[in-house]
């Protein structure tokens, strides 16, 4: 696995750039991982889905699904693409230090 | 008299009764439980829209794939009491069992997304997915002057996820035939980044796309269809209209194994991967696409699982471990259209590549290349399905998936 500097610190990350390491997360780097994807501030509806997300994948073990989030989470999917634009699955769990979601083959 | 029940007479289902009553001796009881009489083999659904097959080549009695010592019950499942170790039919009866064993398929449900079941359903809008909207669309195509046809998948996990690609690909086929391909534009619709997911099989399958002219729009999540003004509306306010769309609807498990609270946000069950039992109760397991496997839904999957669900299950039932872990391996044909197609073959870690199957350099199928005796061994399999694989019959094909005659992305 390669490992990547980011705002000062090593991390390991997969071809694609997202952590390999739930641990290695933490909000800080939260912040510069949103700003390499072009997300400006995270606000607190951000907040709220990378705090789902992470506390989703603790008891799953998996990077929930769009649909998860809604269902489970209860945030609107139409909100997860104003706040995440375009590929919001990517870059939601781009920005929770998460696997990149699955692929469903 | 220990009771073993199996929720869902389908592919899954069917097989599991038909590994197991001759496994088990007298002590044991095996009953199925489906509300209706046909058993479809729902690979076919894809041809009937264009002719190649008759409706009456995918449909069957049910009960002709039952085997002898298998009670099966024809009602409504109402709910599971996972906790009580039974379940409650719509007719008010109730089953107790020591083992159950869920295997009630997915379903699709347009009523799911907003807009999509509207009185156009069945005109303009259509699916392939069941035998009633397969009919319709062979009607609707024979009739149909040309103009824009949309293939659209609603979201991902679906039920065969390569066959809206095979529709796209046989569509082209069958407009060239009927010289009316110039009238015709087919635009494919995919909340994917590409035409599959996986990479080597997307760069191959995309590509055809482009030989076919077949344009691809990708990462389209869809909200809401308008189906008055025929057009699809992504959730970042993308528009796609159409003349004609054929949909591949949300899928999504039983609503009977919501209402036992034992699904996932898609009334899966949530199994482990390598064995499929339950993650909540320790006498429950789910088969097919009842369970939340990550993988395609397929019955190649349920077909290449039975193998190793049987041996473990077995074992299991008189207190021993279970052994083998299911390595997630299934393979599909994929017809690409003028009597050709392509093959699959993959698992949960390997994504599928070319090569040739099932004997390493030999074949006789090539993996991720168009042949003729790929669509063939297609053609072959509705007689395979119907006589040998859901009479839970031997077949010759290793369960596990094999890197042998295979070649790896780089070398691609």
């Amino acid at each position: 696995m390669p490992v990547t500097t980011i705002a000062d610190r090593e991390i390991h990350v997969d071809e694609d750039g997202f952590l390999t390491e739930f641990d290695e997360w933490d909000e800080d780097l939260a912040a510069t991982l949103a700003t390499n994807i072009g997300i400006g501030e995270l606000t607190d509806e951000h907040w709220a889905v990378i705090t789902f997300l992470r506390s989703d994948y603790t008891e799953q073990g998996e990077t929930p699904t769009l649909r998860r989030v809604a269902t489970i989470g209860g945030i609107p999917t139409k909100s997860m693409f104003q706040l995440f634009p375009k590929k919001p699955a990517r870059k939601m769990s781009y920005v929770a230090g998460l696997q990149k979601p699955k692929g469903c083959i | 008299m220990k009771r073993i029940l199996i929720l869902g007479a389908g592919t899954a289902g069917t097989m599991a009764a038909n590994k197991l009553r001759p496994r088990l001796d007298d002590s044991w009881e095996i009953t199925i439980v489906d509300q209706n009489t046909d058993h479809y083999y729902q690979p076919g659904f894809l041809f009937i829209p264009f002719g190649t097959y008759t409706p009456d080549e995918v449909v069957k009695p049910k009960i002709d794939f039952i085997p002898q010592g298998v009670n099966m019950i024809l009602a409504e499942i109402d709910l599971i009491e996972a906790e009580e170790n039974r379940v409650k039919l719509v007719d008010g009866t109730t089953l107790t069992y020591d083992f159950l064993i869920i295997a009630s398929g997915a379903q699709v449900r347009p009523d799911e997304t907003p807009g999509l079941k509207s009185d156009e359903y069945g005109r303009t809008v259509h699916d392939f997915y069941t035998f009633e909207g397969a009919k319709n669309l062979a009607k609707a195509l024979r009739t149909w002057e040309g103009g824009r046809l949309v293939v659209n998948i609603i979201e991902m996990p679906i039920k065969c996820p390569v066959a809206p690609l095979e529709f796209s690909f046989l569509a082209d086929s069958h407009f060239i035939e009927r010289d009316m391909r110039d009238d015709v534009e087919i635009v494919y619709v995919t909340p994917l980044d590409g035409a599959f997911t996986k990479p080597v099989a997307s760069r191959h399958l995309g590509n055809l796309l482009e030989e076919k002219n077949i344009s691809l729009e990708a990462d389209f999540y869809l909200e809401r269809v308008d189906t008055d003004e025929k057009k699809l509306i992504s959730y970042d306010e993308r528009e796609v209209e159409y003349d004609m769309l054929v949909t591949i609807p949300l899928n999504m498990g039983a609503e009977f194994i919501q209402r036992s609270g034992l699904g996932n946000e898609m009334n899966y069950v949530p199994v482990d991967n390598g064995n499929f039992l339950s993650k909540d109760f320790d006498n429950v397991f789910a088969l097919g696409d009842a369970a939340d496997l990550p993988t395609s839904k397929a019955g190649s999957v349920a077909h290449f699982a039975m193998e190793v669900f049987t041996e473990n299950f077995l074992r299991y039932i008189e207190g021993l471990p279970m052994l083998e872990e299911f390595d997630g391996h299934a393979n599909c044909f994929i017809e690409s259209g003028h009597g050709k197609g392509l093959l699959i073959d993959f698992n949960y870690d390997t994504q599928p590549l070319p090569g040739k199957y099932p004997l390493p350099g030999i074949g006789p199928f090539s993996l991720l290349k168009e042949t003729e005796i790929n669509h063939w061994g297609k053609m072959m399999f509705k007689w395979v399905y119907w006589n040998m694989l859901i009479k839970g019959k031997e077949m010759p094909l290793p369960h596990e998936m094999l890197m042998a005659g295979k070649i790896s992305d780089g070398e691609s």
